[in-house]
Parts: C-alpha cells; structure tokens; sequence
C-alpha cells in the first residue's frame, strides 16, 4: 500500500503538465492509462455525432420537400432562401469559432497554473456563447415574425428541431462554464484539475464543429446544389446495384 | 512501482500545443470562414460553389478535431472512437436519406393524395 501511495504521488509530480497523466487528478486511470471521465466524455460526443446526423439529414431531406410542395402550390411559405440572413448567421459561425480559440486559451492557462488567467478565457468563452445564444433567439424571433414557426412546413419543422437542439447544447456548455467559474474562484480549480477544464473544453468544441456543419450545408448550400449532390448518391448507388 | 507509473505516465501523457499555435489556428480557421462567405457571394464561381463549400468546412472540421480537441496530439484510441462514430453517423445520413427521399416519401404522398 505504502508503494502505491509512492507510486501515486511520483505521477502526480511528474504529470503536473500533461493532464493524461495518471494520478492527475487521482483515481480515475482505466487500465489502458487514459481518464476514464476522458474516454466516457469522448464516448458521449461519438453518440451526439449519431444524433446530430440524423437531424441533419432529415433537415436535408425536408427542406427540398417543403420546397417542392410550395412550387405546387400545396405548401406554405416562407422558405429557407427567403428567410435566412447570411451575413448575420456568419458573424454567429465566426462568433462561436473564436469561443473554441478562448476555450484552448483557458486549458492552456489551468495547465500552466494561472488561476486568474482560466477565470478570464472561460468568462469570455461563457460571453461569446451567450452572444450566439442572443443571436440564436433573435433569428428565431425574426423568423417568427416573419411568419416561419415549428409548424408552419417541413423547412420550418426541421430547422428549428436542429438548429433548437445546437442551441440547448449550447445553453449546457455556458452553464457548464460558467461552473466552472465559480469552481474557480473558490479554488476548486487548480493546476491538477486541468483534466475538467479539458472535458468541457471538448464539449464546446464538439458545439463548435456541429455548427461549422450546420453553418455549411444549412445556411450556404443552396437546396438545388444540395439536390444535384443527392441524385448524384443516388445515380451511384443505382450503378453499384445498391438500390 | 514508480518506475512503472512514470513509465505509464511517458506513454500517455502527450504534449499539447501552446498558445501561438492556437491562435494561429484560429487565425486559419477565421480566414476560411470569410473565404466561404465570400465565395457564397461571388457569383462568377458559383460553378464550383458546392464543391469549395464541402472542402473548406471539412477543413475546419478536421483541425478544430485535431488542434483544439488535441486528437492529433492524444491517444489514438480516442481518434479511433471518434472517427468510427463519424463514420456512423455519415451512415445515419445517407440511409435515411435513402429511405426517406427515395422510398418513404413517395409512400407518404401517395397515402396523403389517395
């Protein structure tokens, strides 16, 4: 036992930087020497990758369905390329990049042992979310106004459920920050915690990269490209016999 | 026993990048940003507007994965479960897009029409 605790204690020196180390924040090694909080947070973000695909293909699916009914003149308006705000949307997408910057600063500082340093990037990673937040809620609003609700046609259905569901996680990743904060700033946030900084630093980023996807194929591709790219798959699997 | 924890250590313990080499990833990922905006504006390269648009926001994709969720400087049992998982939902995507805009569609328009 006494060895263990020798054992334990040279880790923990040894691995003050580098946040895999075992004994970092003691007692939470697997036996194949990674965190298990780490492998169980990469295990969640591999399932939220499966739901967020799925979203976004029913997304790409609808939206060119809503299209068609309304040049038929059995669906309602307004639709995607009446309604969305390019300019706007992209200082949103450039708004939650530089968050993702704040967020690798604030590891970098728990790493190094600056407490005052952390405190500063997570606020300001917490401050940028809650600007997409804000922003998030005014298109929303505006779209509202404009006539576009959940139930309004498939565009208006599936876009809020997707975009909806970014911006739930994203209220998560704020909370979870501002904790963090707050952890902080009564010294539960030391040196050899960087490993919580870490997790919830991948949490936001994984935010970031759904909406660098999101940002793309649903605010800029056009639906008639995104339908050419769809009968192209389509053509495809008709030639390799899969459909 | 402690040789055996500093060796575990040197095995999984990887180096992150520092600060410099954060913000000029940040710095790449904004140009490409603006670089997708403006050529969703540009008209004249509308011709290859899809195929720019893809490249350049699987190339943010990939290095805020590689550089800020430091799966390049990590274990590689991590990338390993992440990239099945991607690989996963890509098929999430074109099977349900195979489903639904090729086959159930059709049914539900029939259904709704009949």
């Amino acid at each position: 036992m006494a060895t263990t605790a020798v054992d334990i204690q040279t880790a923990r020196g040894a691995g003050a930087a580098g946040h895999d180390a075992p004994g970092h924040t003691g007692g939470h090694y697997t036996s194949i020497g990674i965190d298990s909080r780490k492998i169980g947070m990469w295990i969640f973000l591999a399932s939220d990758c499966m739901f967020f695909g799925s979203l976004i293909a029913t997304y790409m699916i609808y939206r060119g369905r809503a299209d068609e009914l309304f040049r038929n003149g059995q669906g309602n308006g307004p639709l995607p390329h009446e309604i969305l705000d390019i300019p706007y949307t992209s200082v949103s997408a450039f708004v939650l990049l530089m968050s993702s910057l704040t967020m690798v600063l604030a590891l970098a500082a728990v790493q190094k042992g600056d407490p005052r340093g952390t405190r500063i990037w997570l606020l300001c990673t917490a401050l940028l979310g809650s600007i997409f937040l804000g922003g998030q809620y005014f298109e929303f609003t505006s779209f509202h106004h404009e006539g576009l609700s959940l139930t309004t046609n498939m565009f208006g259905s599936t876009f809020f459920t997707l975009t909806g569901f970014h911006g739930f996680h994203v209220t998560l990743g704020v909370i979870m920050l501002l904790s963090l904060v707050f952890l902080s700033m009564r010294g539960g946030v030391t040196q050899r915690d960087a490993i919580n900084v870490e997790i919830i630093g991948l949490y936001w980023h994984f935010v970031d990269i759904v909406w660098i996807v999101i940002f793309t194929l649903v605010y800029l591709l056009p639906y008639e490209k995104i339908n050419t790219i769809q009968e192209s798959g389509h053509q495809a699997m008709r030639f390799l016999g899969l459909m | 026993m402690s040789v055996h924890a500093a060796e575990l250590h040197h095995d999984v313990a990887h180096e992150h990048p520092g600060e410099r080499t954060y913000i000029k990833v940040a710095v790449i990922l904004a140009i490409i940003t603006v670089a997708e905006v403006a050529i969703w504006y540009i008209k004249s390269l509308d011709f290859l507007l899809v195929e720019a648009l893809l490249i350049m926001s699987t190339i943010k994709f990939v290095t805020v994965v590689s550089y800020f969720m430091h799966l390049k400087f990590d274990d590689r049992r991590l990338a390993w479960i992440f990239g099945l998982a991607m690989v996963v939902a890509l098929s999430i995507v074109i099977a349900l897009d195979v489903l639904f805009r090729v086959h159930a569609i059709d049914y539900a328009t029939n259904f709704l029409t009949s």
